[in-house]
């Protein structure tokens, strides 16, 4: 099926879409992505503040070298005062130079300061004001579906996330282990009617029309290996596969990537951190490989954690729960090659609480404006989305 | 006025039956009047789920006769043919330290094999052991669960692991996760918590795990210290500060593992505050013996004194009473537990200084947990899902193989020993009914309904499958469950074209989820 059918497939199907509102369609076929790396990245060894001399007094073993093209252990050039971490040269360096990332430090939540993974986690994926009582069946890109018409979402992961938790039910699938389904289509049948007038009927639905259409995506992909196609693994398949589905069918995921939490001998250039960097960045540029040139300019990925770490290393190679980090965001449509929003100097003086990178662009605000550009949202829309927030506008989209 | 109008019609009835029921049993014990609806959900809720025998045994005794038997068990022997296959692991009858320090050695030794491919070969083959002794203890784990009969206690035995959770896949944890669960866990799973949390503390794989056996004097590493406060005692919001974080993390600087024989170097007048008890170590050397202010209170530097006064003044907190209440109640009782309920499990919490055994008696006997029993409000977590299935399948006729279970709970994210980080798994249904996690819950239940699905061939060269097939249409089915099924989902059974197909619909419907 080519692009314009399956378009015209989404319009005439009311059961592939959810219920939306007329006056807050997609101003495109945007397609968004949200990657969430959870465990707080040590974003300062990934956009390393190189300009900064405090940020090689504060990590003498950790450190990532200034940028000298004759030491492939040394940071990218990124501008004046930046570098990306080595691990990144061939899969995110070469968007930088097509300018389709831009980053955007000293980003976070400015109003959770628990430094608690899972607190601070639901925080972002509930997107409600903190303080008062919190709706845990209410994420912000299941209010965002919401508020769009043709919107096709899907959550790449074993469970529904907190991020798409709310009243309409969308589909996860965990997308690293599809396999052959084994209930047949008279069983699917008959477990649908079992399921006919309870809660979890939408659930059911849901789950057999994504289970088929996902299998038939991934079992070409399965068709190829076995004739000889070397197939990648961890997050570079997920990602891969994400890519193919968001290419065909779908328009607004999400994905997480677990294991940052580096307490301990994260490495420098080289090491843990290292590692999980390099398969993130080429699983995120394989994503952009397949889902093609023509929908990659249509598509913004943004790329999140709960919150930085702490700018000093600590007693062990390693980094404790800080509060600010680095976003990024990527696509073709994307006025990337910059370091975008507010900034400050990198220096013991304009640390937060003399212990890890201040939040200058809450992640409401940030998300609130990249989503009414990407998709023309009127003001009343936003509002629903993240009630009282004043979108910041960076000038991305 | 009369008992009836007193009691309302339907307290009365019940008094009435229970008078009836007492009588028969008085008579014929075996035969009494069937279960209600209230105790086959009982037992579902209580135990990793109901079978015909475990029906047949609430049934003989009665329900608060059961009830004291699970909070205080004097018998937990497992059945002689499970025992037989726990003794047949290797490493069951060592000292888990040796066990630990050889499989150290063994570590150690393949990183100094010279030839580069050799080293590799020798680093496989540690792994591939240490791999081995994690699925044995998942093994031990479900065999527990299936055929224990001290069942609440095994229900609390995987709370517990998951409140204090570790994950098996970071350094050598999977050597000792098993004697983790049996020793830091099982062993206090309805004792005092203040024990628990003192045995988790004093145990190797936490201390791995969390990163304290990295935590010393100047170089502070914060993880576990947070983690204590936020997730196994007070809870996130409860009013700590970054400085307690911090001076908890300086208290227990120097708590942490040792594998070696020798005692590590020390200063003479270290040496007297030494302690090792298997891996565990506390190394003066390694400690901060500064003053520390530790939520309200000072404490004097003075070595591992401290983290026992610290952990007295965290399970006295009024905060972690009501945060282990909450866990509880929403684990046993409902995704929103009712606030008087947990304030109820915390005032006896409170009362009897953290008696866990106690706390769970409060839950039990309270008419909210009654309430709760009525209509399955309360979705299967895989856990629950997997082991209710395999229980009402095969009941006592021992599973000889757990891989395939193994498999089936990994694949819905929720495998032993496998939540990587320290929170534990939701015990929120949300967490487990969305669409994918439903489809695949269908294809486990036709792989239980369907066969013995490799439950029967023992994991071993040239096994045999012995025959064995899933009864999930017994007695238990005719005489109670059947009746707590709606007609929407006796229909689609009624289509069922073979037993297999009968199972997998059955495993598959909405009662059985919940």
């Amino acid at each position: 099926m080519n692009r314009r059918e399956l378009i015209k497939a989404f319009a005439a199907s009311a059961s592939l879409t959810l219920a939306g509102r007329v006056w807050a369609a997609p101003a495109t076929d945007a397609r968004l992505l949200v990657v969430f790396l959870r465990g707080a990245y040590d974003a300062a060894n990934v956009v390393v503040p190189v300009g900064s001399e405090f940020y090689y007094a504060s990590r003498p073993t950790l450190a990532v070298a200034r940028p000298d093209a004759g030491n492939p252990n040394a940071a990218l050039a990124l501008d004046a005062g930046w570098g990306l971490h080595p691990a990144l040269r061939d899969s995110i360096y070469p968007l930088w130079a097509k300018r389709e990332i831009a980053f955007v430090p000293f980003a976070g939540t400015s109003d959770d300061l628990s430094r608690s993974h899972f607190e601070t986690q639901d925080t972002i994926e509930l997107g409600q004001a903190v303080g008062g009582s919190r709706d845990y069946r209410s994420g912000f890109m299941s209010r965002l579906a919401t508020e769009l018409t043709r919107v096709k979402p899907i959550s790449f992961t074993d469970q529904l996330p907190l991020i798409f938790r709310g009243q309409n039910q969308i589909p996860n699938i965990g997308i690293a282990s599809v396999s052959k389904p084994g209930v047949d289509d008279r069983q699917a049948r008959l477990i649908r009617e079992m399921y006919a007038k309870g809660d979890l009927a939408n659930s059911v639905s849901e789950g057999f029309r994504v289970r088929d259409d996902v299998y038939k995506s991934v079992s070409e992909e399965m068709m190829a290996a076995n004739r000889g196609a070397v197939s990648p693994r961890g997050f570079e398949l997920s990602a891969r596969r994400i890519g193919r589905l968001m290419r065909e069918q779908f328009n607004l995921g999400f994905v997480d990537v677990g294991g940052w939490d580096t307490h301990v001998n994260q490495g420098a250039a080289t090491g843990y951190l290292a590692d999980r960097l390099g398969e993130l960045g080429r699983g995120l540029a394989g994503f952009s490989e397949e889902i093609g040139p023509a929908m990659w300019r249509d598509t913004v990925v943004v790329v999140i954690s709960e919150f930085g770490r702490t700018f000093r290393e600590n007693g062990d190679r390693g980094t404790d729960h800080g509060h600010g980090s680095v976003y990024w965001v990527m696509g073709g449509g994307i006025n990337g090659g910059r370091m975008a929003g507010e900034q400050v100097q990198v220096a013991q003086a304009t640390l937060f609480q003399n212990r890890d990178f201040p939040v200058l662009t809450d992640y409401k605000a940030f998300f609130a404006g990249l989503i009414q550009h990407v998709y023309g949202l009127q003001q009343a829309s936003l509002e629903r989305i993240f009630t009282g927030i004043k979108p910041k506008d960076l000038n991305l989209v | 006025m009369s008992i009836t109008a007193t009691l309302g019609s339907r307290t009365a009835a019940k008094l009435m039956i229970g008078t009836i029921a007492g009588l028969v049993a008085f008579h014929q014990p075996a035969r009494a009047a069937e279960l209600a609806a209230q105790d086959i959900a009982l037992l579902d809720r209580l135990t990793w789920g109901v079978s015909a025998s475990s029906a047949a045994h609430l049934r003989e005794i009665g329900t608060e006769r059961w009830l004291q038997e699970q909070l205080h068990p004097a018998n937990t022997a497992l059945p002689a043919a499970v025992q037989k296959q726990i003794e047949a692991m290797p490493d069951v009858h060592r000292f888990p330290f040796d066990i630990a320090a050889s499989f150290d050695q063994q570590g150690k030794s393949a990183n100094q094999v010279a030839d580069p491919e050799q080293r590799k070969a020798a680093q496989q083959v540690y792994q591939q052991a240490m791999n081995d002794r994690a699925r044995q203890a998942a093994a031990r784990t479900i065999l527990h669960a299936l055929y224990a009969p001290d069942q609440l206690r095994e229900r609390m035995t995987w709370f517990w692991f998951n409140h204090f959770n570790v994950h098996q896949y970071k350094a050598n944890i999977r050597v000792l996760v098993g004697d983790y669960e049996d020793r830091a866990i099982r062993a206090n799973a309805l004792g005092k918590f203040r024990n628990l949390l003192s045995a988790t503390l004093h145990h190797p794989v936490m201390l791995r795990y969390l990163d304290n056996a990295d935590n010393a004097a100047g170089h502070l590493n914060e993880n576990y210290a947070r983690e204590i406060m936020e997730l196994h005692t007070m809870g996130v919001g409860a009013g700590y500060t970054q400085a307690d974080v911090e001076a908890l993390a300086r208290i227990l600087t120097g708590v942490g593992i040792d594998f070696k024989s020798e005692d590590p170097k020390l200063k003479p007048e270290q040496q007297s505050q030494l302690v090792r008890e298997g891996a565990f170590e506390f190394n003066p050397a390694r400690h901060d013996f500064g003053d520390k202010t530790f939520l309200g209170h000072q404490i004097k530097g003075r070595g591992l004194a401290e983290v026992d006064e610290a952990l007295d003044i965290l399970c006295r907190h009024p905060a972690t009473a009501t945060h282990v209440a909450k866990q509880l109640a929403t684990y046993f009782v409902s995704d929103n537990p009712p606030a008087a309920l947990v304030q109820q499990m915390a005032q006896t919490f409170q009362k009897t200084d953290g008696d866990i055994a106690a706390v769970m008696s409060t839950l039990v006997h309270a008419p909210e947990f009654a309430a709760s029993l009525k209509g399955g409000a309360k979705f299967k977590d895989p856990m629950l899902y997997v082991m209710s299935s395999v229980r009402l399948a095969y009941d006592s006729k021992v599973v000889l193989n757990t891989l395939p279970i193994q498999g089936w709970l990994n694949r819905l994210s929720e495998g032993l020993f496998n939540h990587e980080t320290p929170d534990g798994y939701s015990m929120l249904s949300a967490a487990w009914n969305g669409p994918g996690q439903m489809m695949l819950r269908f294809e486990i239940a036709r792989a239980i309904g369907s066969g013995s699905a490799g439950l029967f061939k023992p994991n071993e060269p040239n096994a045999v499958d012995q025959p064995a097939f899933p009864l999930v249409m017994n007695g238990l089915y005719f005489s109670n469950i059947r009746q707590t099924l709606s007609p929407t989902t006796l229909a689609a059974l009624d289509q069922a074209v073979s037993p297999q197909d009968w199972n997998t619909l059955f495993l598959s419907s909405p009662e059985f989820m919940h």
